[in-house]
């Protein structure tokens, strides 16, 4: 079990904090809203308890998952609730969306392009920070319910260990229409890495 | 008293009717029941890596379908359960997300379900049902009164086995 100190906490923290404001940045852009985030929180929790972080695991969730390459890999993931996807999806592309209907391919292809952006933006302050080199993978989405997604996850971290560290950071948009979690799941081993190149020990 | 038993990720529970087993949104794990009609016990373990001998952290059986296994049938059988009556089914083991070249960890669902079968088959267990596969997430339930297997999803419906 990881055990950290109060300074590397506050490390971690302030590295989520900022990949999270550069995503928020993006995302704001990109639908040309004002985003607000809560302070990251960091937190290393039981493997099974993952799922209840975003409302339990079976809530429906539409999830974007992208693999982290270079010297810290790890995986990202964001996850919002069904309405929060459509809502993104009628912005993007400019149609009204029936949010009882199934996202298409289309929108489907949207939604990884946001997940790509805000990957993108996360993982450029965190490189600029720590002067590593990460790199996203292709990101695939899923809209399912939330422990199935996440399982995904937590079956990498699962070969190494029973807890995860979590670098979750909130999302919502000034008229509430999107609300999303995004998480920074790194792997074994990459933690340590981080902290050492922003000098944390 | 009617219990309804909730299962975690690499978690297990067993119990006797008219209680109720059940374990949410498995992905790519595994919900394994063992179920013994006469005596009406039952299990059901939620298994999320196929091997132990291929991980590092191993100090968890519940998390491996080779240790997860002989675990929950060791434990129904302690419950009063019969081994020779002892019947499996299994449901999960599905891909949720689709990456072109996908690598060895996207394909777990369906290690998971091959080791699983291999598993059960060395304990002479008997597999009377199963859903496997498949890219959608299920919750699982056992009725331990019938056996009854439920799996629910969110754009499949519901499915009995």
């Amino acid at each position: 079990m990881l055990n950290l100190s109060a300074m590397q906490l506050d490390a971690i923290r302030e590295i989520g904090n900022v990949g999270a404001g550069n995503s928020a940045t993006a995302l704001s852009q990109l639908i040309n809203k004002k985003i607000d985030m809560d302070v990251p929180s960091v937190s290393v929790v039981p493997l099974a308890d993952v799922p209840e972080l975003v409302g339990g695991p079976d809530t429906m969730v539409a999830g974007i998952f992208l693999r982290v390459y270079g010297k810290a890999p790890g995986s990202v993931l964001f996850l919002m609730p069904k309405e929060s996807a459509f809502y993104l999806v009628e912005h993007l592309l400019g149609e009204p969306k029936n949010s009882d209907g199934e996202l298409d391919e289309m929108d489907q292809s949207a939604l990884m392009e946001i997940g790509n952006i805000l990957a993108g933006a996360y993982l450029n302050a965190l490189s600029y920070y720590t002067k590593l080199t990460l790199l996203p993978s292709i990101p695939a989405m899923a809209v399912d319910m939330a422990g199935a997604i996440l399982n995904v996850v937590i079956v990498q971290l699962g070969q190494m260990g029973d807890h995860a560290l979590v670098i979750e950071t909130q999302f919502l948009s000034e008229d509430d229409g999107i609300n999303g979690h995004f998480f920074l799941i790194p792997d074994s081993g990459s933690l340590q890495t981080i902290l050492n190149a922003v000098g944390v020990k | 008293m009617a219990e309804l038993l909730k299962v975690g990720i690499a978690d297990y529970k067993t119990g006797k009717a008219p209680s109720k087993i059940i374990s949410y949104g498995l992905g790519s794990c595994i919900g394994i029941t063992l179920y013994d009609k006469i005596a009406k016990i039952g299990g059901l373990v939620h298994i999320m890596l196929p091997d132990s001998t291929q991980a590092r952290a191993t100090e968890n059986p519940a998390k491996f379908a080779n240790t997860g296994i002989p675990l929950l049938l060791k434990e129904v059988l302690a419950l009063g359960a019969i081994k020779s009556r002892l019947v499996a089914k299994l449901a999960g083991g599905s891909q949720m997300f689709k990456f072109a070249g996908a690598s060895d960890i996207m394909s777990i669902g369906l290690r998971n379900a091959e080791l699983a079968k291999k598993t059960l088959t060395e304990c002479n267990i008997k597999i009377v049902g199963e859903d496997l596969g498949g890219t959608y997430g299920r919750t699982v339930e056992i009725d331990l009164e019938t056996g009854l297997y439920k799996i629910k999803t969110i754009n499949k419906g519901e499915k009995i086995i």
